[in-house]
């Protein structure tokens, strides 16, 4: 008896009759693939090359965050946000730190605030460039792009880790503002580190931006209307390369972004061209809301005294706090029934939301470029299965 | 031209390669075990006990409050409080931790027990080089490998340590002005 495949258990039929004696070939990519970006499955139905049917399949990085956030303290879930999107942790610590100063309205002081958007602006700094970096590598310019783009990145991470401690997992933000006041020298370090960064843009652009090949490769390949970007919820510079103008900083005004000049990036074709290229220019502008906010960043206290982080229990209600992380709208929506565990903890990943459409991408294409789509929509999976 | 763009790729790359042997922000290899970078100030990895004086045993500032296990995220602490009080650094009785465990396997580095305890007697160490070749419980430290002196302290995070026995010199001496002499834990013993 031969095996059933995934499709005859839908009981769907290939939407298309193959060439080749109406065979379809299956393939499972993943989840031990290097250019999967984690533990990430996609069962792919290929006519030829051409994929005719995407299953994706996750779930294998499931770490239970969200039961895992209804049993810890607010402050305990501080930690674990760092371990959603393991490239952003300063954005996830933000979105939450966001959503319980709105359930519990709580006042940050503005040198909190201003070192709050000086973070999230480095976050996107630096997962902008290793996402262009994971993306050139997954098309083949192996090793390279990438080792550029990481070494801009670790100078990041290395503010970070002088700051909070740690490169990667900062658990930096607490409700009510910032765990540890910066220095002047640490200042006057990631000024100068901004200040250095248009000349890695400049080489990285040279480097491959204008290359025929990554041209040819991604020109027109996974290809996104602007309506179906809309109906699935897609956020964040996938969203825009679609020419939808919709960008939370703009939109919601959170933390600071009203008092800083900066425009925001479109595409026009939302292919992954487009996608790339509203990375690199995302990364200008990061760049110019970070020296708008060395300049005008005031001294003061970083946190509320008011708030005690230990034994926090906010009054009984709910709240939804969302920030325009660098892959997305990242949101933190809690209920609170008064105790010191939130009732009900749900996080709104953008990773995951965008990924739901990759077949749509997909379909049509060849299985290479499978690869190149995904690259593009910058997934993580720690925040993918949570 | 088609191959132009291919072309001036390349250019960027060999001129890395060879600005390599001569810029030094273009090498940014550290040959680890040999060369260490100095570690931040900031740098976090797991927690250790406070200890004044010389004495590991006696000197311990923690009094089992057990404030830091109840709020670790991992629950990687275990104590057990004493039955007994017995003097501490500044001859007051307190209570001890007959057990103080932390699983450093379990240990999220979260800094959230430094956070919360009232006695600044739990902080970060910068020891990282922590592999162990047994499976199970070679990680799991007690109170005798945990408690390290002010001294170690003072010589890892020499900012925070100078601030915190600052803090600990007003403390003591805001509630017996009388033995203050006596009570203030002395910085670099």
């Amino acid at each position: 008896m031969s095996a059933t495949s995934f499709y005859e258990l839908e009981q769907a039929p290939p939407p298309m009759t193959s060439r080749i004696e109406g065979e379809l070939l299956e393939v499972s990519l993943g989840p031990q693939h290097p250019s999967t970006h984690g533990v990430f499955r996609m069962n792919a139905a290929l006519d030829g090359e051409i994929v005719v049917k995407l299953k994706p399949v996750f779930g294998y990085l499931h770490r239970n965050h969200e039961k895992i956030g209804e049993n810890a303290s607010y402050l305990g879930s501080m930690p674990y946000t760092d371990r959603l999107d393991y490239f952003c942790s300063m954005t996830n610590n933000w979105a939450y730190a966001l959503s319980v100063e709105k359930l519990a309205g709580l006042e940050v002081p503005e040198r909190a605030e201003y070192l709050r958007v000086i973070l999230a602006e480095l976050t996107r700094l630096q997962n902008h460039a290793s996402l262009l970096g994971f993306l050139l590598s997954d098309m083949g310019a192996w090793g390279t792009p990438l080792m550029y783009a990481f070494r801009e990145r670790e100078k990041i991470l290395d503010l970070f880790e002088s700051l909070s401690g740690s490169r990667m997992m900062c658990d930096y933000m607490r409700f009510g503002g910032c765990r540890v006041d910066p220095s002047p020298e640490w200042l006057q370090r990631a000024k100068k580190i901004v200040e250095a960064f248009p000349k890695f843009l400049d080489e990285f652009e040279k480097l491959l931006i204008k290359n025929e090949i990554l041209i040819a490769r991604t020109q027109g390949v996974g290809r996104l209307s602007a309506e179906l970007a809309i109906n699935a919820g897609i956020t964040g510079p996938m969203l825009r390369a679609c020419g939808v103008n919709y960008d939370l900083r703009k939109v919601d005004g959170y933390g600071f972004y009203p008092r800083f000049k900066f425009r925001v990036p479109l595409g026009d074709h939302g292919d992954t061209y487009d996608r790339l290229m509203m990375r690199a220019l995302e990364m200008r502008e990061s760049l110019g809301i970070l020296k708008q906010a060395f300049e005008q960043i005031p001294a003061g206290p970083v946190m509320n005294p008011k708030v005690k982080i230990r034994a926090f229990k906010p009054p009984a209600g709910e709240a939804y706090g969302r920030i325009e992380g660098p892959k997305g709208e990242l949101g933190f929506y809690l209920i609170s029934d008064g105790s010191a565990n939130p009732y009900r903890y749900r996080v709104r990943p953008p990773s995951f939301i965008n990924l739901t459409i990759l077949e749509d991408l997909c379909l049509g294409h060849t299985v290479a470029d499978v690869m190149v789509i995904l690259g593009s929509v910058d997934i993580v999976m720690g925040e993918v299965d949570r | 031209m088609i191959g132009f763009g291919v072309l001036s790729g390349m250019a960027v790359t060999l001129r890395n390669f060879i600005g390599s042997y001569f810029e030094k922000d273009r090498l940014t290899t550290v040959q680890y075990p040999e060369e260490r970078e100095t570690l931040p100030e900031n740098y976090r990895n797991f927690p250790f006990l406070v200890y004044d004086t010389d004495d590991a045993e006696a000197g311990l500032r923690c009094v089992a409050c057990k404030i830091c296990e109840k709020e670790c995220p991992p629950q990687c602490i275990y104590i057990v409080k004493s039955e007994d009080k017995k003097p501490d650094y500044m001859a007051k009785p307190q209570f001890y931790p007959r057990i103080f465990d932390i699983d450093i396997s379990v240990c999220m580095s979260c800094q959230i027990c430094v956070e919360v305890c009232p006695f600044e007697a739990i902080k970060m160490d910068k020891v990282f080089e922590l592999s162990r070749r047994q499976r199970f419980d070679a990680l799991l430290m007690g109170k005798d490998e945990l408690a390290k002196s002010n001294t170690y302290y003072h010589q890892i995070h020499p900012l925070e340590a100078a601030e915190v026995d600052a803090n600990l010199a007003a403390a003591a001496a805001k509630k017996k002005p009388a033995v203050e002499s006596k009570a203030t834990p002395s910085a670099n013993t």
